[in-house]
């Protein structure tokens, strides 16, 4: 009886778990294959030193833009840097309307997110390492900081400068 | 018995290296004024307190050691040698006070890379740097490239016989006119004509390839100053990659080869003697070895398939090459690439070319193209002697500006500095070993040091240990002053200690 019963009962919760793992590990697979929820952000050095397994795939790349936009109609070079190297991104001029600021002294460039090819070395370029962009997002707005100083610099310089003065009168009565 | 040297001796240095000194600290009013007119006041601070150290120590040298001697050849090659390290810690004051080095120690290797020309940089944040300190990294490469105490010698002395034993101790051993000050003098026109033409033909082609005019100009004025003094330094962390431009890159290779030219052919070919380009031997040399070492690299990239295609092959890796050759530095792909993607016959190729270097008389570091000749013609004079009967006279010449007679002094001058520069290269690799590095990126990253070229393959880092930077450090000293003005420095040590 026990053994018939439990030979009974067993069977239905088996199925149920089995479906719900299923249902489960599908939901994964749908969500880990749209990248607009979870697609990985490469960092530089991951792409630089692991080039020849991303060449020609579609990756995520995100940074703060630096030095300038360089537009070369009807695309552009935006350099994006990510803390650890800068790499060039080739976009078309409407995927970087939004782009207002390039890091510079004194400058925080724009964070974006690239969604594009990576190339490890691009035919069309040269052999340059770079990604051609698909999509470009700003994530942050870059801004401009006032310049600054060190008061304890300001001090030192205007003590340097006495000595100066006064090294320079010591020799004037020397020379006299 | 060793001499010690007395104290008239070290008046006499302190007193000429004080004058150099002086002339370098007037170099800081130009990245300081830079600095004001583009509105950074915290980096012109940085400059004026640089400035004004230099100008105490400077006056307080010629004051206190105040003499009317001339100098003699021991005290010419210390002053030298000794100016080079101080020029070294005083132009490390303002990059130091940016905030963009990490210690005094990679300020310091920052300054000796640029006043020698090398390239190498531990900067860190480079893309935020001011504009200030970006000019002021390119111009230390302007002022060692015609060498510091050139400056001196043109623009602060009125004339003494002790110049031409300061200008040789600067690894200028050859006098383009009967004067040395008017050598000197020549050499800064030469430079700052092709400074002009050179910052105008970049600056268009930036203009060109998309940036904003000022930052063309500025950067094509950095880019000339560190490609015809063959340094390496760029505005960008990416170097020559920043700029995605194939114009770019070949109007750096034309400066680059220029700067690799002799300052005495430079005056040859204004004075219209324009055959000498194909009959001088360091010209021939330097082609040759080119395109030797050339093929050694591309066979190393196409054996590797590093490039999708020829155009793709020649662009990146004749650059990397001429660039090394030129002892330039500039770079158009990661250093990380030349360790994983470049095979290790590529990278040997890019070596040699490395160790090989440019011209004499020139901006340039390493063995140079005049001693490989020479090497190459007593070579082929000894194969002759084998060859011919025994009675035959063997007589082998070479044509530098004028016609010569291969001389065994000659040979053996050459072949003496080319064993110092392969010790100085092997010295490196075994620092670079020592600490954990593989054997070629080790040998590869010491050569770029010594011949003062400014490569990496990843190696130079602000995260090295400190030692390895102290060696570079030397090596680019070492390098750029070809060894007879630190042997000096290093006699005039021991002689203070042993001497009687």
């Amino acid at each position: 009886m026990r053994a018939a019963v439990g030979a009974g009962l067993k069977p239905a919760p088996t199925t149920a778990l089995l479906l719900a793992a299923a249902a489960i590990m599908l939901g994964l697979l749908f969500f880990i294959n749209s990248e607009d929820c979870f697609a990985q952000v490469l960092s530089s050095t991951e792409l630089i030193n692991s080039a020849k397994q991303y060449d020609g795939q579609e990756v995520v790349y995100q940074g703060e833009v630096v030095g300038e936009v360089m537009r070369r109609p009807p695309h552009a070079w935006v350099n994006v840097h990510d803390g650890l190297n800068a790499i060039g991104i080739w976009a078309g001029l409407s995927l970087i309307q939004d782009i207002t600021y390039a890091g510079a002294y004194q400058v925080r460039g724009d964070i974006i997110e690239v969604i594009g090819v990576f190339h490890r070395a691009c035919l069309e370029h040269g052999g340059d390492l770079d990604i051609h962009a698909a999509n470009v997002t700003l994530k942050e707005g870059g801004k401009k900081s006032l310049d600054c100083f060190d008061s304890g610099e300001v001090t030192t310089a205007a003590l340097l400068l006495g000595v100066l003065v006064l090294i320079w009168i010591l020799n004037q009565l020397r020379g006299k | 018995m060793i001499l010690k040297p007395q104290l008239k001796d070290a008046k006499i240095i302190g007193y000429y290296l004080g004058k150099v000194i002086l002339g370098l600290a007037f170099t800081m009013l130009v990245p300081a004024l830079m600095g004001l007119a583009k509105a950074e006041i915290g980096p012109a601070l940085d400059f004026f307190t640089g400035l004004e150290i230099s100008l105490i120590l400077g006056l307080l040298l010629t004051w206190t050691c105040f003499v009317e001697v001339d100098l003699n050849w021991m005290q010419g090659m210390i002053v030298v040698s000794l100016s080079w390290l101080v020029a070294m810690a005083l132009g490390a004051i303002p990059l130091y006070l940016s905030g963009h080095w990490a210690s005094f120690l990679d300020a310091c290797f920052d300054s000796m890379s640029g006043f020698a020309t090398t390239g190498l940089t531990l900067a860190q944040d480079l893309d935020h740097l001011s504009f200030a300190h970006n000019l002021w990294r390119h111009l230390i490469m302007f002022i060692g490239g015609q060498g510091i105490v050139i400056i001196a010698i043109s623009f602060f002395v009125k004339g003494f016989s002790g110049a031409f034993k300061m200008y040789v101790g600067e690894a200028r051993d050859e006098k383009i006119l009967p004067n040395v000050i008017e050598t000197s003098r020549f050499i800064w026109l030469v430079s700052l004509v092709y400074l002009v033409l050179g910052t105008l033909a970049l600056g268009a082609a930036g203009i060109s390839g998309g940036m904003r005019p000022f930052n063309a100009f500025f950067h094509g004025a950095c880019l000339f100053m560190a490609a015809f003094d063959t340094g390496g330094f760029a505005p960008q962390s990416q170097n020559i990659l920043y700029y995605h431009n194939t114009i770019f890159e070949l109007i750096t290779i034309v400066i680059m080869v220029l700067g690799a030219i002799n300052f005495k052919l430079h005056y040859h070919i204004w004075m219209g003697n324009r055959k000498e380009i194909i009959r001088n031997i360091e010209m021939v040399t330097l082609f040759v070895t080119i395109g030797a070492t050339f093929l050694i690299t591309a066979a190393g990239l196409a054996q590797a398939n590093v490039y999708p295609g020829a155009i793709a092959l020649f662009r990146k890796g004749f650059y990397q090459l001429i660039s090394g050759h030129t002892g330039t530095g500039f770079q158009t792909i990661y250093a990380a690439q030349f360790s994983l993607e470049w095979s290790q016959l590529a990278l040997t190729g890019v070596i040699c070319a490395m160790a090989l270097g440019g011209a004499v008389c020139s901006t340039t570091g390493a063995i140079k193209m005049l001693r490989v000749g020479i090497i190459f013609k007593a070579l082929a004079e000894d194969i002759k002697r084998i060859i011919l009967p025994e009675k035959a006279i063997v007589v082998q010449k070479f044509h530098h500006i004028k016609t010569m007679f291969l001389e065994d002094k000659l040979v053996r001058a050459a072949l003496l500095i080319t064993l110092a520069y392969i010790v100085l290269y092997g010295l490196g690799t075994l620092v670079g070993v020592y600490y954990g590095y593989p054997f070629l990126n080790s040998l590869f990253e010491s050569t770029s040091a010594a011949a003062n070229v400014g490569l990496s393959c990843g190696i130079t880092q602000a995260g090295m240990p400190a030692a390895l930077k102290a060696t570079y450090i030397f090596q680019m000293w070492a390098g750029r002053l070809e060894f007879m003005s630190v042997f000096t420095l290093i006699g005039f040590f021991i002689a203070v200690v042993k001497g009687k």
